[in-house]
């Protein structure tokens, strides 16, 4: 795509801009299909995979966008662990049966998600119109086709001018890790069992345990 | 960055046709060397239990993995009643699809002219290079999990499960080797980074720069990542009778033959990719013969992967995660460090061995703690039940 970008004939030029179009027009077919199956698939596996199959469309334009790096993390961590872990959880809690409702779950829950969709949709559209960052330029924060690959200058905007923020990032996520450690290993007592606390409290007294 | 020299003067039908001519002449590069390594492994550990191994199917017997495979594909294909129809059938191709995909970035070295073009022998330098490996070996996951579910069976459920943790596990350490020689290499391209260790046998190498440790840790997760041998609890019959393809028949199970073949031979281009130099080696009579290198360097690494296989027994599940989680994951990030430390300085390299090995002992004190605390638990609740089911032995 670059190569065709920087390429002085003007054919080529028209290659590209249609390329770009069908590479935009491939994502968002990919977006919308997938996230219309999320919400419209009976089954919690299948809507999963529709999820990745959105993945793979907001990848494909980060890619059109020339985010490389952006792209390839979206599939790394997205599709490759955090729907995995979807899944697990889906399989494990044995769930991955077809829902059928009756009758929602919630009352008044359409009426809601259609009202928030139209303040969503309205919001966007307005922004479009009022703001510059949906002008279909490549980018709007700086030459992309300067010196340096699009991950070396994101290397280079991390560690120097948001190293602060992304450190915090990371000692946020070390806190979620330990975190989860802790309440993991908390162990669930089988009922009338004692601790160790307990036990002093009540030197050779009896203690009758329910249930054994 | 240089792109490939093809594109330099425009897209014309010529460079269309030998792109086409790439795809496929990669695409069938991985087929065939799935069908060759099928024998290749078949042989090799018939020679290192001391038998013949397959010799009846083609001179030498070299051709029994293509009978086997025209077999299978005309074998019934059996879909159980439970199965989920749609998952099922995709199952394997989303296995297979990761697999031929990545071969598509291993750089066979050198260039080659064909009529007045001159190309790469490399189907894809794409700017994010290895990652674009990562990706697919994420995805890859999804082909054996959704397998194992979509068959509506419960030992493929337990199998697939055990699996994509196992998969999931060792990306983080292949991630993280790989994040040390793209440190050292500067760049994630796979051509960058075989350009980088040119010059030089061995000397130059990614396994001299890193120091020999992270390349170890990259072959033993990649070993489990592609579930081979010693790790390959994927299919373990003595458990889980089979395995994720248990219920799989005919083109489905030959699917994922392929794909479990395909991705051997991708991890061994890999691994000579990143730390072997790819293509780099002495020349012959002044000419540069990288693809030979490349392709003997692949060979001998096959070798290595069916020598284990032949050798260590299997590893428990337990010992799989142990090693990956407690082991594999924090020598490979104190290793990033410590090379992150020497491409600033000596003295800040020393510095991160210095941390990495404080960081590694208390790792290891945490590790004891938690398992004796975790012991003590039992032991506490043990006693809890000896005490509660004899009430006279409390007093």
């Amino acid at each position: 795509m670059r190569a065709l970008l920087t390429a002085s004939t003007p054919a080529s030029v028209h290659l590209a801009h249609a390329s770009a179009w069908a590479v935009f027009a491939a994502g968002a077919v990919l977006i919308l299909s997938g996230a219309i199956g999320v919400v419209l698939l009976r089954n919690p596996v299948h809507s999963a995979l529709m999820l990745v199959v959105t993945l793979f469309g907001v990848a494909l334009e980060f890619i059109d966008q020339s985010a490389d790096f952006l792209a390839a993390v979206q599939i790394i961590v997205y599709a490759g662990a955090v729907v995995i872990l979807f899944l697990f959880v889906i399989m494990f809690l044995g769930v991955d049966r077809k829902e059928r409702f009756k009758r929602e779950p919630f009352r008044g829950q359409k009426p809601l998600a259609v009202i928030l969709g139209l303040i969503t949709l309205a919001e966007i559209l307005i922004l479009s119109r009022v703001g510059n960052w949906a002008t279909g330029q490549h980018s709007v924060a700086g030459d992309l086709y300067g010196p340096g690959t699009n991950i070396q200058k994101l290397g280079q905007s991390i560690y120097t001018r948001y190293l602060l923020p992304f450190e915090m990032t990371s000692a946020l996520l070390v806190i979620a890790v330990v975190a989860t450690v802790v309440l993991a290993r908390q162990q669930s007592r089988a009922p009338g069992e004692l601790t160790k606390d307990e036990q002093t409290v009540l030197p050779g007294s009896d203690v009758e345990v329910a249930g054994r | 960055m240089n792109g490939d020299p093809l594109f330099a003067h425009g897209l014309d039908l010529a460079v269309w046709v030998i792109l086409v001519v790439k795809v496929i002449a990669v695409f069938a590069i991985t087929l065939v060397s799935v069908l060759f390594m099928v024998m290749y492994e078949r042989k090799a550990v018939a020679l290192l239990g001391v038998r013949y191994g397959p010799n009846r199917a083609g001179p030498g017997g070299w051709l029994q993995s293509l009978a086997d495979g025209t077999k299978l594909f005309f074998k019934e294909s059996f879909t159980p009643a439970r199965a989920d129809k749609f998952v099922y059938k995709a199952a394997p191709y989303i296995a297979l699809a990761p697999a031929l995909l990545v071969m598509a970035i291993v750089p066979f070295g050198g260039t080659i002219t064909v009529a007045g073009h001159t190309t790469r022998l490399q189907l894809a330098d794409p700017p994010w290079g290895i990652l674009f490996f990562l990706m697919c070996s994420g995805v890859a996951v999804y082909g054996i999990m959704l397998a194992g579910w979509a068959s509506g069976a419960k030992y493929s459920l337990l199998a697939s499960v055990r699996a994509s943790a196992q998969m999931v596990s060792y990306e983080a350490v292949l991630g993280l080797t790989i994040a040390t020689v793209v440190l050292v290499t500067g760049s994630v391209n796979t051509s960058a980074i075989v350009a980088a260790q040119h010059g030089g046998f061995l000397w130059h190498w990614n396994i001299i720069h890193t120091a020999l440790i992270p390349f170890a840790l990259y072959s033993v997760a990649a070993t489990a990542e592609i579930t081979r041998a010693p790790f390959d609890l994927v299919e373990a019959e003595e458990e889980i009778s089979g395995g994720f393809n248990m219920e799989y028949s005919s083109i489905g199970f030959a699917l994922f033959y392929l794909a479990e073949y395909a991705n051997l031979v991708v991890q061994a281009a890999l691994i000579t990719t990143l730390w072997l130099g790819g293509p780099d080696g002495p020349r012959i009579a002044g000419n540069s013969i990288g693809p030979v290198w490349f392709t003997l360097k692949v060979l001998i690494l096959l070798y290595i992967f069916v020598w284990i296989r032949a050798t260590l027994p299997r590893f428990r599940y337990d010992q799989l995660m142990e090693l990956g989680w407690k082991k594999l994951i924090p020598a490979a990030l104190g290793m990033l460090m410590i090379v992150a430390g020497f491409q600033v300085g000596r003295w800040y390299g020393i510095g991160a061995f210095g941390g990495a090995l404080v960081g590694w002992a208390l790792l290891w004190r945490a590790i004891d703690i938690g398992r004796r605390a975790s012991s003590m638990e039992v032991q506490i609740s043990a006693d809890a039940a000896v005490a509660s089911s004899d009430p006279k032995a409390a007093r």
